[in-house]
């Protein structure tokens, strides 16, 4: 089919309150334009995020999922970016082996100020994945197909 | 009072469910005497017809051991479903999926591939593949035709309970048929167990720090393990932390990690990922060379946090082939 | 063809193997096949996993005999790391693995292959079962059964965390030592069980042996088949389960190979039909000419007679005794007489006590240093053991970060399979005549595989092998005409 329109990736990003969050407000504000692809989760830190919010996301249609925390050491709660780090390198291995690129799933520190750091990482990653083309999760298992419809066992 | 009739029965299974209900040993008997069990394949004779003659939801409670994987095993899993009033998705198989639910991790195209032609013993010249329908001089053989994919009890028919483990330890048996007999079946949908980690019975818990920092993983056989020490303090992969108690923390009596055979807790939707977050959660490094070098004794990460539960991961792979 | 009969597990119902026999028009057999049908594919999705789990992933084969896979595993990581076990952790295992064999033989004997002898292959199938078998021997016996099974089974959890399923076993040795207090129980257990493996010998000789019609059955030529044989044997050709090498002999009883576990591949293939998915182990020296016996056939078998006419006697004494004493009623080695299984599985019954008893008392078990840490780059290995049901083989090949990227298993069944088919066969041929089949007909064709113990489970790699059976005759229209089950 030559004229399905082009594929607009869906992201889901979670930003940490004190930072990402504040600064994709203040790319806002500043008008400093980015893809409108992406859906915002506001969490109080990165180290909050539960990797199961990543794979639901995943599950449920995201494309990509962008994560933003504060710098290493600008934590509100210490050592919260540092577990998102953690989990995040654990994660991104397991994404590889159920077939799932490394460019889908994206961790980046961006502090209050850095409004046009959300700019710029958020229209990579839309280019990225819109290359990378639609999630294609196996589904769930489906319902039995017929059973009396018999087909040769290989 | 007439005796609620029970129906145990397996799919694929690798009939530890069905040892662990003979480990009941001598107390099978006062099941066997409160019960009156219609059918149990394993033990005792029954055919299709005799559940087709039940009338719809005649057997009080189901038990269902192994996953689905064929097309016998879910028409026979449907007309359980019809006759019985209550099932009980019994073991890891039956809940999640189960170690045969790794074959998820592939296709049926690869894993026929695989058996009969690429393993070193196979010598398979003309490409001979089992047939579900084949003609030999004599008449015509028929084989069931497998799925491609391995499915949870849950995900081929609605299940009512679940009674966790691979296989379900003998007292998470007991304590179901007893609750079963007096009517103090919790809610549907409950899992029949504590929703309590193993580490909660686990006898290194007092050795368990109140902050766990660990350097570097390890695989089991890179080290030699303190029989008295928390295992995970000890580096090794324990998914006790995030794993429903029941058996007594068996495999670290054994002086072996939790592999997670229970599953999760209930308020986990995705056990893989809440265990992943779990044990990077303790790690103590900061520089992503420190995190990868610390985490290099987690070298299959999906295949350990979804050892049990592949079918029934919120991904749910088949790799690309 | 006129009719063709289903002897069909019950358990077809989740695919766990059956017979199909066609008759031609006189109502005689053509041919029986013997279908397994279900395949879970162990050796694909093993692929990527850490080969130090294998003991525990590959357990999951079959909850029936979980220890001999996770033995057998056990042997092959230790190869793949190029890793010898410690003494004691190597004694640890063999421990482990003779009480399994002491629990499994008895088991089969008394819930499983005992019925028929005990109580006669033509009594009403109604008490052709463990109830019938106490009614025989008393209500004691029964009990002894059960707490004996208890106990070992409790040992087995003790060494291994868990029985179904264990996790004693990783590359250089096991997970866990044994105390002072922990190798007690074991004596006593052991002691028991040599005493049990003794009197059940005695029940086989007062009821089987005793009782001509038995014996005539067993060395009916129907029941017999001239293959060769394959058992491992230790460095005196003594029947080993746990280690040594593998020998077979041809079925003139002579030494034909002699390998070890790493060369298995070298000397054994396997065979492709599109009617089952279990694939058909054949020796490569002699190739596969079909469902054939004699010499010229690559068909070979394992199993407790297998053991026995593959090795030249036990390495215990009473066994020993045992042995010496069957050969010699059954008219020298090697015996082809698949019944033959029953009394052969009981002296191995008596060895593995013997052996839990040598092994219990061994200072060594309660040594603390149960492990030995690999230290080479992993590669590629076998590990073998002998199972209840035979030989049984894993083999592992990693990348250097130890993930399995191969695996090939051959489970003990699979290297049965062809003989199980053609014993089906032959019996089936013998029993039934001009269409006439009964229940007690069918027994013997069911005796004749039950003899092997097959376990569809571990062949398949998926399921356990107790085989109710149901038996359908169908007319030449395809429309089924009578009907006869029997319980397992
Ligand atoms: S849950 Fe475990 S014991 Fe039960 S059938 Fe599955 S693999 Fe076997
Ligand atoms: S060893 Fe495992 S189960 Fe026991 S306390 Fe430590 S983490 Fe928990
Ligand atoms: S310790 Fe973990 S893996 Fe072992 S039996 Fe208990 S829940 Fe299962
Ligand atoms: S508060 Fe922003 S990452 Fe922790």
């Amino acid at each position: 089919m030559s004229d399905t329109p082009a594929f607009e990736p869906r992201i889901v990003a979670f930003f940490c309150n004190w930072c990402t969050y504040t600064a994709a407000d203040l790319a806002g504000t500043a008008r400093l334009t980015y893809a409108p692809n992406v859906r915002v989760v506001r969490i109080m830190c990165s180290g909050r995020l539960d990797p199961q919010f990543v794979v639901t996301a995943l599950r449920q249609g995201a494309d990509g999922v962008l994560i933003g925390g504060c710098h290493p050491g600008d934590c509100h709660y210490q050592e919260g970016n540092y577990k998102m780090l953690r989990r995040f390198h654990l994660l991104k291995r397991m994404l590889k082996q159920f077939g799932i690129d490394d460019q889908r799933v994206r961790l980046e520190w961006i502090s209050a100020s850095e409004g046009d750091k959300v700019q710029r990482v958020i229209n990579e990653m839309v280019a990225q994945v819109r290359d990378l083309g639609p999630l294609a999760l196996v589904g769930k298992p489906t319902p039995h197909p017929d059973a009396s419809e018999k087909h040769a066992a290989a | 009072m007439t005796k609620p009739k029970v129906g145990f029965y397996w799919c694929a299974s690798c009939g530890g469910c069905e040892e662990a209900v003979v480990d009941l040993h001598e107390a099978i008997l006062d099941v066997v005497a409160a019960v009156d069990i219609v059918f149990w394949p394993c033990a005792m004779d029954f055919k299709r017809t005799d559940v087709e003659a039940m009338a719809d939801g005649e057997l009080a409670v189901c038990f269902i051991n192994g996953a689905v994987r064929t097309s016998e095993q879910f028409e026979m899993v449907e007309l359980l479903r019809r006759k019985a009033g209550v099932v009980i998705a019994f073991g890891a198989c039956a809940q999640s999926g189960g170690i045969p639910g790794l074959a998820n991790f592939t296709s049926k195209a690869a894993i026929l591939a695989n058996v009969y032609e690429d393993t070193r013993t196979t010598v398979n010249p003309h490409k001979t593949y089992p047939q579900a329908t084949v003609q030999v001089p004599e008449g015509t053989l028929t084989l069931p035709v497998l799925d491609e994919t391995v499915r949870a009890l849950g995900q081929a028919i609605p299940v009512d309970y679940y009674l966790p483990g691979c296989p379900p330890p003998a007292k998470l048996i007991a304590d179901a048929v007893g609750a079963i007999l007096a009517g103090t079946l919790p809610a549907p949908g409950s899992v029949l167990a504590p929703n309590v980690g193993v580490c909660h019975e686990c006898t290194r818990k007092e050795t368990k720090p109140e902050k766990m920092l660990v350097t570097q993983f390890k695989r089991p056989h890179q080290v030699l393990i303190d029989p008295a020490q928390c295992l995970l303090a000890q580096g090794l992969v324990c998914l006790g932390p995030d794993t429903r108690s029941g058996c007594g923390a068996a495999c670290p009596a054994g002086n072996m990690p939790c592999t997670g055979c229970l599953g999760a807790l209930d308020q986990v939707r995705d056990f893989g990922a809440k265990a992943l977050s779990g044990l990077a959660s303790v790690l103590d490094a900061g520089e992503d060379a420190a995190i990868d070098a610390g985490l290099a004794g987690v070298p299959d990460p999906a295949g350990t946090f979804y050892r049990y539960s592949l079918p029934a991961s919120e991904l749910f792979a088949k790799l690309p082939e | 063809m006129s009719q063709k009969i289903t002897i069909d597990p019950i358990t077809r119902l989740e695919g766990h193997g059956k017979v199909d026999i066609f008759l031609d028009d006189a109502g005689n057999v053509e041919r029986a096949y013997l279908q397994i049908p279900e395949l879970r594919g162990f050796e694909k999705f093993a692929e990527g996993r850490p080969v130090e789990d294998m003991p525990q992933i590959t357990s999951r084969i079959c909850g029936v005999c979980p220890t001999a896979h996770h033995m057998a595993a056990s042997k092959a990581v230790d190869a793949v790391f190029h890793v010898e076990p410690s003494v004691p952790g190597r004694k640890i295992r063999d421990l482990v693995y003779s009480i399994f064999f002491v629990e499994d033989h008895a088991l089969h004997f008394y819930y499983l292959g005992g019925p028929d002898f005990i109580v006669g292959p033509t009594a009403p199938k109604a008490e052709r079962n463990i109830l019938g078998v106490l009614g025989k021997v008393g209500l004691e016996i029964g009990k002894e059964v059960i707490g004996l099974r208890r106990q070992l089974r409790e040992l087995i959890a003790l060494a291994g965390g868990k029985v179904i399923h264990p996790v004693l076993g990783l590359p250089g040795g096991v997970a866990k030592a044994l105390t002072k207090e922990d190798q007690a129980k074991f004596i006593a257990a052991a002691d028991h069980a040599v005493e049990f493996a003794e009197f059940t010998l005695k029940i086989f000789h007062d009821i089987v042996l005793k009782n001509p019609d038995y014996v005539a059955w067993i060395t009916n030529d129907i029941n017999t088949h001239a293959t060769y044989y394959m058992g491992q044997v230790d460095a005196k050709n003594r029947v080993n389960f746990y280690d040594g090498q593998i020998r077979v002999v041809a079925p003139d009883g002579k030494e034909f190979l002699k390998f070890p576990a790493a060369d298995f591949h070298q000397h054994v293939a396997e065979q492709v039909e599109p009617w089952s998915y279990i694939k058909f182990c054949y020796l490569r020296a002699v190739g596969w000419k079909g469902f054939t016996d004699g010499a010229d056939s690559g068909v070979y078998c394992v199993a407790p007679l297998a053991r026995l006419n593959a090795a030249d006697g036990m390495a215990t004494p009473k066994a020993q005794a045992a042995y010496e004493e069957m050969y010699a009623l059954l008219g020298g080695k090697p015996v082809h007489h698949t019944l033959a299984n029953h009394w052969a599985r009981l002296i191995e019954l008596l060895y593995a006590a013997e052996r839990m008893q040598e092994l219990a008392n061994d200072p060594d078990i309660i040594d603390p240093n149960v492990r030995t840490l690999p230290t080479a780059t992993p590669t590629e290995g076998v590990g073998i053991v002998e199972a209840p049901r035979g030989t049984l083989v894993h083999y592992y090949a990693t990348d250097a970060d130890g993930l399995v990227t191969r695996a090939n298993l051959i489970v003990a069944t699979q290297n049965n399979a062809a003989r199980i088919a053609m014993s089906v066969d032959k019996t089936a041929r013998g029993v039934i005549k001009n269409g006439k089949v009964d229940d007690g007909i069918l027994n013997m064709v069911e005796m004749a595989f039950r003899a092997y113990d097959p376990c569809h489970g571990c062949a398949t790699h998926a399921l356990p092998g107790q085989m109710p059976l149901r038996l359908a005759i169908y007319n030449a229209a395809g429309v089924q005409i009578d009907e006869i089950r029997r319980d397992g």
